[in-house]
């Protein structure tokens, strides 16, 4: 319950750093010193506490798993011409903070994804964004910026390649994978 | 339609074609007929895009005579000419050809020509011609002749020695050469497209191919092969060379590659998005997109010297870059206003100034030749279609009704410009000539095409004898 609710009162101060910068078009903040800067020691804190929880990789060594050994998702979707984390996405975003704030060899590449509606170019730009949302609140939540890379496909790798808006709410997504 | 089928099969493309048109303009021209170029083309390769499909043409085209060419029987194998010739003046949407079937007489000489019979049919141009083998090499010699009907007189003549294999080069060349006879234009028939051609996009069996092809869709061949996305195919202004993006090294890389040369190299490969490369008007320069810094800007590479010139500072997405026909600026999607817009930055003066006013999502610009008009894409109420904007005036002309139309790309001559539609679930190239009212379709049945780029004039590759 004491780790349930730290989480939350964290996740919600960096939903509420994120959603800041979402509105004011700096989710792709070139460097580390511009990011909307989450509460240190709320960051810290909880880091020593879920570390019985001990989140981690499965036994493949690949797939991510929360406390439980259960799989985490990878893929998180947005709204459409949207670049904001949703706020039901966070406690996941933040199990894989922390499995890469433990496993410091690890990385991961966040892969940005736009459906077709739009220029092809125009939603690289917007699919880079997308994927650099999950990197800020990753390094907000204490993970190297050398962990993550983010690449965009825009629309070129839809997930369902239908024509419709079920379609395309599928394909607005970002994907965290594990190298 | 099984006649009309039977009917190309056995008497040739120029009749049923004038046929088409004729139907279609009583139709009031909103009738669309699928015509059978691959039926009169037996050299096309298996992935050359498969159809045209003709939607609409012009009130009053120009009615004209391309009388089959006289052929050796050793070439019978091969389209008469006059096919090639009247197929490229009809899907310009300005010419009606004349059945041949309903032809008086077929001449292809001088000597054999008598006006009256063109007169009778209301034809204002006569094309006469013939191929002969040449012995001594194996090269065939084509001859043509343009006619004005009513002057009695001759427009242009040429004669060209060719190979065998430039068969379709000499048909689009004569093309162009009535064409600009006729309108004053410089004809685009004898250029080429570049398009991506892919399969199962999205999927574990995803396959992207870079494709070159006759500006009919006709003789497609691959430039590129991957299992990672390709995109944003751009023409060097010698035609010699195209940049793209491919995703081959696990990001996106601009690719500079020889279009006949075995040269390939990999220009950038920055973190992020390396994109949107754009040759300036000398081909000295690539604008492109890097987002390196953490947001996308637009950028000049010197290709020589690979020395990179940052041009737009902004947190928003900056990306798109076209030049504008005297190289001085560079026009850009920007959504630094909140919405896409197109904006123009003069490059000596970083002097920036916002184009679009009208709707809220305006992207992917194309200058015209004259410098004075832009396409771009744009929506309105939620659909995607390809717009047209005086520079001069703020008002917006759409010149398409389907809807994600994207990618427009201008015929070097500025009169036409092809861009991708999607008919019936499939990505499908498509052309509309800059003032909206001819269209038509080259669909493909080998997979979803994209990203069509229209080459600039090339090189002539025959000889005039």
């Amino acid at each position: 319950m004491q780790i349930q609710s730290r989480l939350s009162s964290l996740a919600i101060s960096l939903l509420a750093a994120l959603i800041i910068g979402g509105c004011s078009s700096t989710a792709t903040e070139p460097v580390d010193q511009q990011e909307p800067v989450a509460p240190a020691p709320e960051v810290v804190a909880p880091v020593e506490v879920v570390e019985e929880a001990a989140p981690g990789f499965a036994a493949d060594n690949t797939t991510p798993v929360d406390g439980a050994g259960q799989p985490i998702t990878r893929t998180f979707y947005f709204e459409y011409d949207k670049a904001i984390l949703n706020p039901g996405d966070l406690a996941s975003l933040e199990v894989h903070a922390q499995i890469l704030s433990r496993n410091s060899d690890r990385s991961v590449v966040v892969q940005g994804h736009c459906d077709e509606r739009g220029t092809r170019e125009y939603n690289l730009a917007l699919g880079e964004r997308r994927a650099a949302a999950i990197s800020s609140f990753l390094r907000s939540a204490g993970v190297s910026s050398r962990q993550i890379e983010v690449v965009s496909y825009g629309e070129e790798r839809p997930q369902n390649p239908g024509h419709n808006s079920a379609a395309w709410a599928q394909n607005r997504r970002a994907v965290v994978e594990y190298r | 339609m099984g006649l009309l089928l039977g009917f190309i099969a056995g008497k040739g493309l120029v009749g049923a074609l004038s046929r088409v048109l004729c139907s279609l303009r009583r139709a009031k021209g909103f009738l669309a007929l699928v015509i059978l170029l691959s039926l009169s083309a037996p050299l096309h390769a298996a992935t050359s895009l498969d159809t045209i499909i003709i939607d609409r043409g012009v009130d009053e085209p120009i009615r004209i005579a391309v009388v089959p060419f006289a052929m050796p029987e050793a070439l019978s194998d091969a389209a008469n000419l006059s096919n090639i010739v009247a197929f490229d003046l009809a899907r310009s949407g300005q010419f009606d050809p004349l059945a041949s079937e309903n032809m008086l007489s077929y001449p292809s000489n001088r000597q054999a020509v008598f006006f009256r019979d063109w007169r009778i049919l209301k034809s204002a141009y006569l094309v006469i011609g013939r191929a002969e083998l040449a012995p001594e090499n194996g090269k065939v010699v084509v001859e043509f002749e343009l006619f004005d009907v009513a002057g009695e007189r001759s427009l242009e003549s040429r004669s060209f020695t060719i190979e065998r294999s430039q068969w379709r080069d000499v048909g689009h060349k004569i093309a162009d050469l009535v064409y600009a006879k006729i309108t004053g234009v410089q004809g685009a028939f004898s250029t080429k497209i570049l398009y991506v051609l892919a399969k199962d996009a999205g999927s574990t069996n995803a396959r992207y191919q870079l494709e070159i092809a006759d500006a009919d869709g006709a003789r497609a061949r691959t430039l590129y092969a991957s299992s990672e996305p390709i995109l944003s195919a751009s023409w060097s202004p010698d035609g010699q060379r195209v940049a793209y993006v491919s995703f081959e090294t696990g990001r996106p890389s601009i690719i500079l590659q020889d279009i006949d040369g075995p040269y390939r190299e990999r220009l950038t490969n920055f973190r992020g998005i390396n994109s949107s490369p754009v040759f300036s008007p000398d081909g000295k320069d690539l604008a492109m997109v890097l987002s390196r810094g953490g947001d996308p800007e637009i950028f000049v590479m010197n290709i020589a010297t690979r020395k990179l010139r940052r041009i737009t500072r902004h947190h928003g997405i900056d990306t798109e870059p076209a030049w504008t026909p005297d190289g001085q600026s560079i026009v850009f999607t920007s959504d630094r206003g909140g919405r896409p817009q197109i904006y123009q930055v003069e490059l000596a003066t970083n002097f920036l100034q916002r184009l679009t006013f009208i709707g809220d999502y305006n992207a992917r610009a194309r200058i015209l030749p004259d410098g004075q008009h832009l396409v771009f894409v744009h929506r309105r109420n939620g659909v995607f279609h390809i717009a047209w904007q005086d520079l001069e005036k703020d008002s917006v002309l759409v010149l398409t009704e389907t809807d994600l139309d994207e990618s427009p790309s201008l015929a070097p001559n500025g009169a036409m410009l092809m861009y991708a539609t999607q008919d019936q679930g499939r990505g499908i190239l498509a052309v509309v000539s800059i003032d909206g009212r001819v269209k038509y379709r080259l669909p493909s049945s080998a997979g979803d095409v994209r990203e069509p780029a229209w080459s600039p004039f090339l090189p002539d590759p025959l000889t005039a004898n």
